[in-house]
């Protein structure tokens, strides 16, 4: 006997095999992100007031990530329809728009986003010196206007040996807009476009520091689960365009001459698959980048 | 929304199903600049202030909804698609509920706070 | 029957990879790198045996622990202290840290590499596809994926007991802030580490149980023979299809808290640490902001379906050894069905009954009293109905029913002293004493473990074509359940004595108030518990003597030797590649035994009903149609 229903209908379910399959495994990405998610909400809800960061990520490079994200789930579709349509040479170039695509987003995301983060600098002041910084905090003002204080002073870090090295008393930050200019309303609500560190020199002593450290996941469990979650979201975008790269490959090619419903089947598999990357990814850039 | 169907095996229907396809191809642009657009508006009622940040989680969450559920309903084909799918999404969707929710409670209830 | 004629004969033009070729497989391809499942389920079932014993051991090297505190182990303790490496055994005494060790290696292996590979992927991939008369799983090579990395987790998990420092210390649970902070600073590798090995093992465990869901549920729903109706499938299936849907949607959770875990420990994030955690006097130089109530959430969202993934398997093999051997069919079959399905829904919202200790609100337990006092319905209502199945029935007990008849007033034992802990107020004085450890092994060990012996002695002869030696299965029977008991049974008193399950001197230093029930105080209890464990491990050693003997000399048997209805009796023993000669048709339910009018006593579900309606009339002298 052979497994039937590979490609074929079961007659009382109308599904193949492999389509009850993905479900099934989407389902279960579903509770992973979803375990994911309700951490979040945990750690957020818990977090005191100040301490959840807002506005540190690069908006207009998150926004364009999404659309690529987007634009590669309408080719991966209309691949299949042109599958579906026995056009082999539309299928062909619509995956390889969704590989480049899914290629362009993790650039993005490992060699600009990440690494722009890692080399920003943050340094908690303790409760008791913020009186001392209050020029780069402007607490004075957020407390009449009923706003959460600034705890945190944050930039480019110039003396960077000051991270392992105790004999060096202080730290020298490039001050981030908002830091260097604390008592401009505008600056109460973060800003669309990403603005570099300025010129302008704040000098922290180590002894007034809480903890201080470069933007990795253990800076906040703002970064935690940022890191985390786009982390996780990034495996499953390189395991996406690695299958598809294999759907695209002349191997696949054969499938589709012996029988062009099988390729169009796996076609749609991983596409439901790729699908819910873009799901989720909906779901986490105003997360992150917006709230 | 309706799948576009099985080819036919009859090469004289193929033109037809053919064209029925393309209808659809039209579609998938559709909700994909939909998607661009829904884009756009997140971002910007982000720099809207509603009043509480609460407020504002809330409207981006529910563009957000709005984004999936296209994505669901037309690139993933779930507009029409057969009942044992939608069962066992359903199933996983009242578990994640419960995830979410009971967590909320459980951060919201404790003896002492 | 013709056991050697190939059931792959055509070779159909349109529905076949290119890799479905039907030339002879060589050995490696054949046993090893298999994509049947039968090999897979044989492969599963041999390593989680093997993990069974190799938990067994760990646990017997504890009770030496608990009876004798401060004493050498004698013989083989210096021995033991070797192979485990330095710090864990010095002077042949059981270090306290080794001790924390085997406690949390005890349960994992137990659990994650013993229970559930041999009662849901064992059992469900030998069975479950000849059950429901089909060919194979949906996906073979997803089939094989999943069993190598069961293999990969495992072979983690054992590794990290050699490791500097040994094995993970912070019991199964792993709870955190502990288990964040365990197995850090000097003399530990930053990664190869008892508890990170812990948790990297554990992510191929999850993997493998998420493929072999995933295929178990596709294969139940579209490979079902012709004929062969939900109504019509064995409760055994029910029964796996229910466990693949909790593995599918409770692991993944747990894999997330698990991915947190490994990045408090990798990447010093906080997601477990609160906000001014001291440790060893000093304050931690971490952000803060987590909380270890949210591992607590998350892992008891795994945590409390998987109790049912270990127990629904072997319900399903109960209920099919029970009614074979009953030669009646199952009681209440529907009630059956939809109270497994009950089962596995409610066990999802019940997860907080582990963790009323955490301080939660009126609100919240009250919520999960209920569903928790809830859940023991279906329980009971299935427990009765294999109670009720045995009713007036013509028993044969053979060793496959001495284990299932076993299974039944264990596993009510154990379900019954579970009551208890459900309400809060009761638990705040139990929580973390041996009673919990005496419910839930009932449970378990001589509940779940039981029913998997039983299924072993009952499936043997269709794996291999030669039955088990019926003698020395008693051998084996009558010491294993009088000595469960002996082990088991004297927790509830420790427990009630306040007796904690973590303590590492066996209580000890709390025997100094003298308490005593039956003429001996908590910790003199642990002396009896300690040998019948010893004496339960000799017990095993004609089990595993009459396992692999059988497999050569067994007593050659033909393809239904129980005499019983389901599909997978009607494959040659053992099956080949395919499985059936040809497709299966199902005509009838899956427990037609006895049936009036029927020649036999039992008719196999592929019997079309007429023939049976034309027996009957030529019994009972009716003119009969041609």
């Amino acid at each position: 006997m052979e497994i039937p229903y590979t490609i074929s209908n079961r007659p009382d379910t109308g599904l193949w095999n492999a389509k009850i399959g993905i479900w099934l495994f989407l389902a279960s990405e579903v509770m992973l992100f979803g375990g994911l998610f309700s951490a979040y909400i945990f750690l957020r809800l818990d977090a005191p007031p100040g301490l959840w960061p807002h506005g540190l990520l690069n908006v207009p490079v998150g926004t364009m990530n999404t659309a690529v994200l987007i634009l590669s789930s309408v080719t991966v579709v209309l691949a299949w329809a042109a599958l579906k349509m026995r056009r082999y040479r539309a299928y062909w170039w619509y995956m390889l728009v969704t590989i480049l695509c899914g290629i362009i987003f993790l650039v993005v995301k490992l060699a600009y986003e990440w690494p722009q983060k890692f080399d920003h600098f943050g340094a908690y002041i303790k409760p008791e010196a913020l009186g001392k910084y209050e020029q780069y905090l402007g607490n004075a003002r957020l407390a009449e206007k009923g706003l959460p204080q600034r705890l945190e002073i944050t930039g480019h870090l110039h003396n960077r040996e000051a991270l392992n090295d105790p004999s060096v008393k202080e730290y020298e930050i490039g001050l981030d807009p908002v830091n260097a200019d604390p008592n401009n309303p505008s600056m109460d609500r973060p800003h669309f476009l990403y603005v570099p560190p300025t010129d302008k020199i704040a000098k922290i002593e180590k002894e007034d520091v809480e903890r201080a450290t470069m933007f990795l996941p253990t800076h906040s469990t703002y970064f935690a689960t940022y890191f985390t979650i786009t982390g996780l979201h990034g495996l499953h975008v390189l395991g996406g365009v690695l299958v598809f790269i294999y759907m695209w490959l002349p191997v696949s090619k054969k499938v589709y001459q012996r029988n062009p419903e099988h390729l169009a089947n796996r076609v749609e598999v991983c596409g439901l698959f790729w699908h819910f990357v873009d799901l989720v990814w909906i779901f986490v850039f105003p997360l992150f980048y917006l709230l | 929304m309706n799948n576009p169907p099985d080819v036919s095996p009859d090469p004289a229907e193929h033109e037809e199903y053919a064209h029925n396809v393309q209808k659809h191809v039209k579609g998938y642009l559709v909700v994909g600049a939909a998607l661009l657009i829904c884009t756009g508006i997140t971002v910007a009622l982000s720099y809207v202030d509603f009043g509480t940040r609460k407020a504002n989680v809330a409207v981006a969450m529910l563009v957000a909804t709005f984004k999936a559920g296209l994505v669901g309903a037309i690139f993933m084909h779930l507009a029409a698609e057969k009942r044992l799918i939608y069962r066992v999404l359903l199933f996983t969707g009242f578990f994640v509920v419960a995830l979410f929710w009971l967590i909320y409670l459980a951060w919201y209830n404790p003896i002492a706070r | 029957m013709d056991a050697s004629a190939s059931p792959v004969t055509t070779h159909d033009s349109h529905s076949h990879d290119a890799d479905h070729g039907h030339h002879e497989l060589g050995f490696w391809r054949k046993y090893v790198f298999s994509t049947d499942h039968k090999v897979i389920g044989i492969q599963y079932g041999i390593c989680g045996l093997i993990f069974l014993f190799i938990g067994f051991s760990l646990m017997m090297l504890m009770r030496f622990q608990l009876a004798y505190p401060g004493h050498a182990l004698p013989l083989i303790g210096s021995a033991l202290g070797h192979f485990f490496g330095p710090g864990s055994m010095p002077d042949g005494k059981i270090a306290p840290e080794f001790y924390n060790s085997l406690g949390a290696m005890h349960g994992t292996i137990m659990i994650f590499l013993g229970v559930v590979p041999v009662a849901f992927a064992a059992f469900g991939n030998f069975v479950v596809p000849l059950q429901i008369g089909a060919p194979d799983m949906t996906f073979p090579k997803i089939n094989a994926a999943s069993f190598w990395a069961f293999v990969a987790g495992a072979i983690i998990m054992v590794t990290s007991f050699f490791v500097p420092g040994g094995a993970a210390k912070g019991g199964w649970t792993s709870y955190t802030p502990l288990a964040d902070i365990a197995d850090k600073g000097p003399g530990f590798h930053p990664i190869f580490n008892g508890q990170t090995m812990w948790l990297l093992g554990f992510i191929f465990l999850i993997t493998s149980s998420l493929l072999g869901a995933v295929n178990f549920i596709t294969t139940i729903i579209q490979l079902r023979a012709k004929g062969l109706t939900w109504m019509r499938l064995p409760f055994f299936v029910w029964c796996q299809f229910v466990t693949a849907f909790l593995l599918l949607l409770a692991f993944p959770p747990l894999e997330a808290a698990i991915v947190m875990q490994l990045m408090d420990r990798l990447a010093a994030t906080s997601f477990f640490l609160p906000t001014g955690l001291v440790v060893n006097g000093a304050a931690v130089h971490i952000s803060g902001g987590g909380s270890s109530l949210l591992w607590q959430h998350l892992f008891w969202f795994l945590g409390h379906p998987e109790v049912y993934v270990l127990v629904l398997p072997a319900f399903g093999i109960v209920s099919e050894i029970l009614a074979n051997n009953s030669r009646k069919p199952l009681w209440g079959y529907k009630s059956l069905v939809f109270s497994v399905l009950v089962l596995g829904f409610l066990s999802f919202i019940v997860w907080a009954h582990h963790m009323w200790l955490t301080g939660m609100g009126s609100t919240v337990s009250a919520f999960f009293q209920t569903t928790t006092v809830l859940i023991s319905i279906p329980s009971v209502i299935i427990l009765s109905a294999f109670f009720i199945s045995l009713w007036g029935g013509s028993i044969r007990f053979n060793v496959p029913m001495l284990f299932a008849t076993a299974f039944l007033p264990m596993f009510g034992i154990g379900g019954l002293t579970g009551i208890p802990l459900a309400f809060n107020s009761a638990d705040l004085y139990l929580h973390d004493t041996y009673y919990v450890i005496a419910h839930f092994h009932y449970i378990v060990a001589p509940g779940t473990i039981f029913a998997l012996f039983a299924g072993v002695y009952y499936w043997f002869p269709k794996a291999t074509g030669r039955s088990m030696n019926e003698f020395w299965g008693k051998v084996h029977f009558w010491p294993s359940f009088v000595c469960m008991n002996i082990i088991f049974l004297p927790m509830f008193l420790q427990g009630m004595l306040s007796m904690h399950r973590r303590w590492y001197d066996g209580g000890q230093g709390w025997n100094l108030a003298g308490e005593k029930v039956w003429g001996l105080s908590g910790f003199e209890w642990n002396t009896p518990i300690s040998w019948a464990a010893w004496t339960m491990g000799v017990a095993q050693i004609p089990f595993i003597i009459n396992f692999f003997w059988s497999i050569k000399y067994g007593k050659k048997v033909g393809d239904n030797p129980w005499q019983a209805t389901t599909l997978e009796w009607l494959a040659p023993s053992p099956p080949p590649h395919g499985n059936f000669l040809e497709a299966p048709v199902a005509y009838r339910g899956p427990y037609e035994y006895s049936l009036p009018g029927a020649s036999k006593d039992f008719t196999m579900q592929n019997e079309p009903v007429e023939s049976t309606e034309r027996t009957r009339r030529k019994v009972e002298g009716e003119p009969v149609l041609a």
